[in-house]
């Protein structure tokens, strides 16, 4: 295992998924669903990366499709020094140990006949030949760190409350011993003090085992608690990429902006006093996204580049990328940074065009 | 209550209790609470605390068995819901009181055109003509802002989206101009940005039309922002209610206390470590003889165990008016608690 102390765990680069659309008689190819249209951002080795955004912008697709439950059609993903996207079949299954996903509703991902057990060592069956004392020793193991009784070991998952099986969503994930995991959004089906026992338990797992996370979530002040880089998605791209602090404290980009001030924050005196920025109307379909800036449609602060060019994903501040025409002077005078950038957003136009 | 005659809506003592093969589940237990015109009632509580089952009891809206109303009194201007005729509670629902409910994918039916589902309640309620009930669901349409209203009225539902057909929900539950709109967790499912558009749409249609409105959700931010006040539910009873301003600010019981700390804010300082309830809340398969609470309560002593608290004054108002709490913990006569 490659493990050099500063080097990305995971590097995405200009990952692209699009599911196409057939449509007549014959089925003809006549459009695509952009749902992920060129992502690149880096995961440090156990750090987490929080991915927000509204439904159907992609967010969910990206970890999918990160971990090859979907193909995607174009990018590379470097996970712990291999590029998962282009793996033969055999490869793959061999990677999958070191790269797990706990899903949204552990209500749904959990098999209503199979029993805690079982659940938990399913992944063992199919990627250690130990024999079943041994996996059931894992298995205790397992539950001792997710906070699991013992006592519940053959049980089935509707005996369980959603709490509980969120944690045997993440006892399976962890049965491999990952490096990586992406969480889709493993909080949302849960209740307000059962999310709180549940984010307490993936933080202290990530401290004692040095796990990785990409942390999915629409739930902005959850990932404020979890995430020291957030990702801000928007339509298939990343609006904004910044430290999760600078984020907080100053927006860069206008649907940044927008989505933190919609947020409803526990303090009626900071209600009314708050000045909110309402967008007009819905995300546009990403069959058809706007022919320039993605959140041209519904951006407060538009202007008529924004109509025709894609803004690229641009170092507007150290270490703040940012995908805005709002943004070009400052590209342009800070220097280094912003070459840097566009290096990389070279490097990830030839590497399309290979996999193309 | 003090002043029923002045509330628009006045539960008393509202109990009820679903009977299944394993015993009876005691879901609401003597709720009491009431709204005055053009107020917004917040409603608090985790899933299982009986906040929706409490609203969905006032409009007799559930299935009967397993779902039994032991007893209470639902004043809707005086006159008691639960003593009607099906057919006179017919004319309130949609009519007196419109029903918003949490999730717009499948509240609407997929088989009517919108203009139909509008049109519906304007038709039989008010008995409006073919014609009529289209100008008004036209006028419904804009006032909830939904452009192009002439034309889509004769769309169906999967040609809205998310936030648009909570839109038209609450166009349908404000077709007949209701005196009272309970709506329960009506941004849920939807993303924040639409959800700041549709908390927006409230205020403004409350500005505009002052019916009163019971908020159902189970987010503290949502309430923060529209409440006047707040009610807390837990274990299927009201444990803590208070002006909105005042329960944030003072919040007594340790439920409440604990809810408001769970939750990560986005402005100010990030937590190291989320505070967190332990267990699970609890099973109501009896009536309450102790604080539900109890379980996970970090200020349990013996009383707790004893007795199922009573709502308590805090700020010398008469119970429902202004600050109260069913709290032991909180009482001013207790003893010190024992450390366990």
């Amino acid at each position: 295992m490659l493990d050099a102390a500063p080097a990305p765990l995971v590097q995405v680069r200009d990952l692209k998924m699009h599911f196409p659309i057939y449509t007549g008689i014959f089925r003809k190819h006549t459009g695509d669903v952009k749902a992920v249209d060129g992502v690149s951002f880096d995961i440090m080795a156990g750090q987490t990366l929080g991915l927000v955004g509204e439904s159907g912008c992609g967010k969910s697709t990206v970890g999918r499709a990160m971990l090859r439950l979907y193909e995607p059609t174009a990018g590379r993903v470097v996970i712990d020094g291999d590029d998962v996207a282009r793996m033969a079949p055999e490869a793959l299954r061999k990677k999958r140990p070191t790269m797990q996903m706990v899903f949204q509703d552990p209500q749904a991902s959990l098999n209503p006949r199979m029993t805690l057990a079982e659940i938990v060592s399913e992944p063992l069956d199919e990627h250690t030949d130990w024999t079943r004392d041994q996996k059931l020793e894992r298995v205790y193991e397992l539950m001792d760190q997710v906070g699991l009784n013992r006592r519940f070991v053959n049980r089935f998952p509707h005996e369980f409350s959603g709490g509980q099986r969120q944690r045997i969503g993440i006892a399976r994930a962890l049965a491999l011993k990952p490096r990586f995991i992406v969480c889709d959004e493993p909080i949302a089906a849960l209740d307000v003090s059962i999310q709180a026992q549940v984010v307490n338990l993936l933080e202290d797992l990530q401290e004692k085992l040095g796990l990785t996370y990409l942390f999915i979530s629409h739930d902005l002040s959850m990932v404020r608690h979890l995430a020291q880089k957030v990702a801000v998605m928007y339509l298939g791209r990343i609006a904004e990429l910044s430290p999760s602090k600078d984020l907080y404290r100053r927006p860069l980009h206008p649907y940044a902006e927008a989505l933190l001030s919609a947020v409803n924050e526990p303090d009626p005196e900071l209600a009314a006093r708050r000045n909110r920025i309402i967008l007009k109307g819905d995300v546009p379909s990403p069959a058809n996204p706007p022919k320039g800036c993605n959140f041209c449609t519904r951006c407060p602060k538009v202007m008529d580049i924004c109509r025709t060019v894609k803004p690229d994903l641009l170092e507007v501040e150290p270490g703040r990328l940012v995908a805005c025409h709002l943004y070009p002077t400052k590209t342009a005078a800070g220097s280094t940074g912003a070459s840097e950038a566009a290096v990389l957003k070279n490097q990830e136009r030839n590497q399309q065009g290979e996999t193309r | 209550m003090a002043d029923g005659a002045a509330s628009v809506l006045d539960v008393r003592d509202l109990k009820t209790v679903f009977r299944t093969r394993g015993g009876e589940i005691h879901a609401v237990n003597d709720v009491s609470f009431h709204l005055k015109p053009g107020e917004l009632l917040g409603v608090v509580g985790e899933s299982g605390s009986g906040k929706s089952v409490t609203m969905m009891s006032l409009l007799r809206l559930l299935p009967a068995p397993p779902a039994d109303i032991r007893s209470g009194k639902v004043l809707l201007n005086g006159k008691d819901l639960l003593a009607m005729s099906d057919d006179q509670l017919r004319a309130v629902r949609g009519a007196k009181v419109g029903f918003v409910f949490q999730d717009p994918m499948t509240s609407l039916n997929p088989v009517f055109t919108l203009g139909n589902q509008i049109m519906e309640p304007l038709i039989k309620h008010l008995k409006m003509t073919k014609a009529q009930a289209e100008t008004r669901a036209v006028e419904l349409l804009d006032l909830v802002g939904i452009p192009d209203a002439k034309h889509r009225l004769y769309q169906y539902p999967h040609q809205f989206s998310g936030g648009m057909r909570q839109r038209v929900m609450i166009a349908i539950a404000l077709a007949c101009d209701p005196d009272v709109l309970i709506a329960d967790e009506p941004t849920t499912a939807l993303d924040v940005t639409i959800q700041a558009q549709i908390l927006e749409l409230v205020k403004e249609l409350r500005r505009k039309l002052g019916m009163a409105i019971i908020w159902i959700t189970h987010d503290l931010g949502v309430i923060a922002g529209i409440a006047d006040r707040v009610m807390v539910m837990y274990g299927g009873q009201i444990v803590e209610h208070a002006p909105v301003k005042e329960l944030f600010a003072n919040p007594q019981h340790p439920y409440t206390r604990a809810l408001l700390q769970t939750i990560p804010r986005i402005t100010g300082d990030r937590e190291t470590r989320l505070k967190v309830i332990e267990g699970q809340p609890p099973i109501l398969s009896g009536p309450l003889t102790a604080c539900p609470f109890r379980a996970r309560c970090e200020y349990r002593f013996d009383a707790c165990d004893a007795a199922n608290p009573a709502r308590r004054a805090v700020d010398g108002q008469p119970i429902g008016q202004g600050h109260d709490v069913a709290c032991h913990w909180t009482a001013p006569a207790r003893q010190e608690p024992a450390h366990a």
